[in-house]
């Protein structure tokens, strides 16, 4: 965890140059799929969907693993959650059936996010509870576990597809909108994934984020003045699980599909990996990693067979010559600043 | 979506009547090279290319530019390519998926968007009964299909007590339905093992415990490789017969197997032995062009290849969806299996032969065909759900 | 009761092969402090040394000998080239650059070996079964496992609580700052010690030729279960480590034996099969949640 971090986020009044640089990029990111529909790349669309929704996931990670000091290596349960929530609402209004005896399904976008959002967070506050009562690699560990205890169940559940996944066969309706759009879904991830980072910004810059960032840099010393920090490292966990859920929803949605792939501990490793790639502990950092990792992926698979030979050293060279990731790159660079 | 997708034909159609006739056709194979499923991929790969090659860079006598994608066995990588195929590249015909999963997540995505998919392995059930499509075709197999094969002949082979196993996932248990569904004798008992489990010493302890008349268990790739050089060390082999379908025992594990194999029945829909000209022009192709032993899935990256070749041929290399369907349901091509056409759901209606594990003429085990037939001219249970 | 007495000795097989990845593991873990998702990766380049070696030599002793210092050298090199600029780092810093080196490991191996996976057969002096007990029979190549890796437990024992080397690593465990002040050149010893880890790592993998796949990607599938030991044991305690991997390994197998048993006593058969089977699968990380809710720190941790 970067030091420096905290007091990149604690500034209060945000330097013009910043703003600006956040105008170019929203600017950017709104006009990016009539730019590339002119450049004849319709199908960068989706790709940048995609990044959106991982950067969802990772931000909300990022606030239990870079503001809160929990690494937690089972956030792909929450991700998964979230998108086993939609596909089962998504089922049970299909089959016309009620789930559990008494929940009926819905393919309405505002009732399955929030839906999605609701269970994440459920999940999240009995894993955190149990879990925080570790810490350092113990923790690391005892929330891999619960994951991967989630997605053994998810595997062995039969009626919702077990290891081959659930189709979806329509994306969930909101208003009268086309969600099978490439272009609408992009931009309904779009303000959610705006919505979330101003959430996450605003949650940061809190009393509740000042706390949070005490307890990480010192947890003795907080307790001395009478913070209790199992409560605020449970609430920072339990938000962190939601943003995750959320994004599940999303990808459940993106995809179509649902499988336990989602819930797989490498995909927490993934999330992870966007997390540091990206920055820890930095708000945007989490955008650029899922970006630059899902870019990278995606075009070396297009070039080489053995991709994973170029992404491998990569990565690795990320690690032990920047601190702080790409937005740490980026600061040294002279253009940190665009990066709050 | 139906109307949709005729529409988009038909707007296609207009394109490529204008576009040269010189240009290539592209073909989009997303499949999966990476990790320790990726011997499959790479099979599928090397024969379809094979089947290009051989008419010198052309399918059906349209030249066609192969695109090949690793989808490293993640569904969100595989809808990924395919949205850059279908919308960048404008690819009509895709092909290549190796797993369930993957096909789950992308195969709707190809078809609802017009294009043809030729499914060269993957065949989950749920795409073969209500949710087929007009431009879903398998040129492999119907999942449930090859353990029902297995289970038919144990009982042609009149054993009476069976022990079953199968990995807990989807698969796993679609492939235990399928051979109960044909078996008349008793289950004497049912055992799910777990996906990444490596040690099977505590099943086979089981299975002694239980006595069996024979063992049929299915356990793809590596997983298949450890279980039988663990029945073998547990001195189960020879002592109780087992009988399995072919993902469980291919060319690849059959040579990481060795000796711990001889003597166990396989069924099967190809072999490499296949007294047929289409399947000796493949292997002796094959042999000539890579240095090891044709999986049946190569047989099935040809088979799609053919497949495609028989359908540009009838459109005159136009990629016009409604055409190339039309075409492709004929399946008027030479399989290397042998005799092979589509069913209601545009799934397979093959025959399934017995074949058993012999010693070669240099002393490693291979896989050779019987001359019995088990099941002729057998669909799926799924076809009959399917309206198209 | 045979039948109980021989998932007992399977039991206690699977965990001998999981202490000595866990061993290797945990002290990497406890004295460096380093996350090493990439020891997988060293067992699978034991693996496939000793699967080339043999299948070029025909020698069983010639394969061994390439597996282990196939797996040494590799560590060692990984050691010198990367880790060593990571000790400082915090964990995730880690995480990332040993997610990196099993992408480069795989992708290699894919590219030297082909993706098809290697044949590896059972010496022959081990192969076949011996009866135990009557009623009891039992592969000749699980039983020397098992003693190969009771021997590796105690020599590790005698190592670290007899020798001059064992006691500069437990120090460096507790007092890393300590031990460097006093002299001793602690980058070496690190090197030793993760040479020593590769080296088990590589032994794992070469024993398991014969039974399990020699394919790309079989680090990753026994890692996680290898955390498990090493957190359930308590992180860099070797002693943790051998009775986690015994424990493990035995609650692992019953589960997986006798769970549809027992649970097809209360329900049909069909159901009771995916249930059990389900539950097995959870069945360890359950252990582990129980363990840590109850000592945080595992069984046997190094240094309080």
């Amino acid at each position: 965890m970067s030091e420096n971090a905290i007091t990149h986020t604690e500034a209060s009044a945000p330097a013009l140059g910043r703003i600006l640089a956040l105008l170019a990029l929203a600017i950017a990111l709104i006009a990016l799929p009539f730019i590339v529909k002119a450049l004849g790349q319709p199908a960068l669309v989706p790709l940048a969907t995609r990044v959106l929704i991982y950067a969802i996931a990772a931000a909300s990670l990022n606030l239990a693993l870079g503001f809160g000091g929990m690494v937690s290596f089972g956030h792909a349960a929450f991700f998964g959650i979230g998108g086993y929530a939609v596909g089962i609402l998504y089922r049970t209004f299909a089959d016309d059936a009620l789930f559990l005896g008494f929940i009926p399904g819905t393919d309405q976008l505002l009732i399955t996010l929030p839906a999605a959002i609701l269970v994440a967070g459920l999940f999240a506050c009995i894993i955190g509870a149990l879990s925080l009562r570790t810490s350092g690699v113990q923790f690391i560990m005892i929330t891999l576990a619960f994951a991967q205890m989630l997605f053994f169940l998810f595997v062995s559940l039969k009626a919702y597809g077990g290891d081959d996944g659930m189709t979806i066969r329509r994306r969930n309706a909101l208003f009268d909108l086309n969600t099978r759009d490439d272009v609408t879904f992009y931009f309904i991830c779009l303000a959610i994934a705006a919505l979330v980072f101003l959430a996450l910004w605003r949650i940061v810059g809190s009393r509740f984020g000042m706390v949070l960032a005490g307890i990480r840099q010192n947890e003795r010393r907080m307790a001395a003045i009478g913070i209790a920090p199992y409560r605020y490292k449970l609430a920072a966990f339990v938000i962190s699980g939601m943003g995750a859920g959320l994004a599940g929803a999303l990808m459940a949605n993106y995809l179509r599909f649902v499988s336990p792939d989602m819930l797989h501990w490498t995909k927490s490793g993934e999330l992870m990996i966007m997390v540091i790639l990206g920055g820890v502990g930095t708000l945007l950092g989490p955008l650029l990693g899922a970006a630059a990792l899902v870019i990278l992926e995606t075009v070396l698979t297009s070039w080489t067979e053995h991709w994973q030979l170029v992404l491998g050293p990569i990565l690795l060279l990320v690690v032990l010559f920047t601190q702080g990731g790409l937005n740490g790159l980026l600061a040294r660079l002279g253009l940190g600043r665009s990066a709050p | 979506m139906k109307l949709r997708g005729l529409l988009f034909g038909i707007a296609t159609t207009l394109a490529a009547s204008t576009a040269l006739a010189q240009q290539p056709v592209k073909i989009g194979m997303i499949t999966t090279l990476s990790g320790p499923g990726g011997y499959l991929g790479q099979d599928i790969r090397d024969a379809f290319k094979l089947a290009i090659d051989l008419e010198g860079g052309k399918l059906g006598g349209v030249p066609v530019e192969l695109v090949v994608e690793d989808d490293a066995l993640k569904p969100g990588q595989g809808k990924q390519i395919a949205e850059k195929m279908l919308k960048t590249d404008g690819i009509k015909i895709l092909t290549g998926i190796v797993f369930s999963n993957v096909a789950g997540a992308t195969v709707p995505d190809i078809v609802d968007s017009g294009a043809l998919y030729v499914s060269p392995n993957a065949a989950p059930s749920n795409f073969a009964g209500k949710e087929c499509n007009a431009n879903y075709f398998v040129v492999s197999w119907q999942n449930d299909s090859l353990h029902e094969s297995a289970g038919q002949y144990a009982t042609n082979l009149g054993y009476k007590k069976a022990f079953i196993l199968a990995p807990n996932y989807q698969a796993g248990k679609d492939a235990l339905t399928g051979f109960k569904r044909m078996f008349k004798g008793e289950i004497a008992g049912e055992v799910y093992t777990r996906l990444d489990q490596t040690d099977f010493a505590p099943e086979m302890a089981q299975i002694r415990a239980a006595n069996p008349d024979v063992v049929f268990q299915f356990h793809p790739g590596g997983l298949g490789i450890a279980f039988l050089r663990q029945y073998q060390q547990a001195g189960l082999l020879g002592k109780t017969p087992m009988v399995l379908a072919e993902p469980s025992l291919d060319a690849t594990t059959l040579k990481a197997v060795g000796e711990s194999a001889l003597g166990l029945s396989v069924t099967a829909h190809w072999n490499s032995d296949f007294d047929n000209a289409a399947n000796k022009k493949f292997m002796e192709a094959w042999t000539k062009a890579y240095s090891r032993a044709p999986t049946y899935y190569a047989s099935q990256g040809y088979d799609a290849a053919l497949a495609i070749a028989s359908a540009l041929k009838a459109t005159g290399g136009k990629t016009d969806v409604p055409a190339l369907r039309t075409a492709m349901a004929k399946a008027d091509f030479q399989s290397v299996r042998g005799a092979f056409k589509f069913g209601p759901n545009q799934h397979p209606v093959q025959d399934w032969y017995a074949l058993k594990v012999e010693k070669g003429a240099d002393g490693t085990p291979i896989l050779k065909t019987t001359g019995t037939k088990v099941l002729s001219n057998h669909g799926d249970v799924y076809a009959k759900d399917c309206k198209l | 009761m045979t039948l109980v007495l021989e998932q007992l000795l399977n039991g206690l097989q699977f965990g001998v092969m999981l202490f000595l990845l866990a061993a290797g593991l945990t002290l990497i873990f406890g004295i460096m402090g380093v996350i090493n998702l990439a020891h997988g990766s060293l067992y699978m380049v034991g693996a496939y040394a000793a699967a080339f070696a043999a299948a070029q030599t025909g020698s069983f002793l010639i394969a061994v000998l390439a597996g282990l210092a196939a797996a040494a050298f590799i560590g060692m090199v990984m050691e010198l080239v990367v880790l060593r600029r990571l000790y400082a780092r915090d964990h995730l810093d880690q995480v990332l650059a040993t997610f990196a080196l099993i992408l480069i490991f795989n992708q290699s191996v894919t590219l030297l070996f082909g993706r098809q996976p290697l044949f590896v057969s059972v010496p022959s002096a081990l192969n076949g079964s011996v009866q135990l007990l009557p009623g009891l029979t039992y592969p000749v190549y699980r039983l020397a496992i098992i003693a190969v890796g009771l021997l590796v437990a105690l020599g590790l024992y005698l190592l670290i609580n007899r020798t001059r080397v064992g006691m500069l690593v437990r120090a460096g465990a507790t007092h890393r700052e300590m031990v460097r002040a006093l002299g001793v050149d602690i980058r070496l010893l690190y090197t030793a010690v993760f040479g020593l880890g590769a080296l088990l790592a590589g032994l794992a993998g070469l024993m398991a030729g014969p039974i399990l796949a020699v394919q790309v990607g079989m680090g990753e599938q026994i890692l996680i279960m290898t955390f498990v030991v090493v957190v359930i044991g308590g992180v860099g305690s070797i002693r943790g480590a051998f009775f986690g991997a015994l424990l493990v390994g035995l609650v692992d197998t019953s589960l997986r034996a006798f769970m549809p048993g027992l649970l097809r006593q209360v329900m049909t058969g069909s159901e009771a099969d995916a249930l059990g089977a389900g539950l097995a699968s959870m069945g360890i990380y359950l252990l582990m949640a129980i363990v840590l809710l109850v000592r945080p720190k595992g069984l046997f941790p190094a240094h309080v």
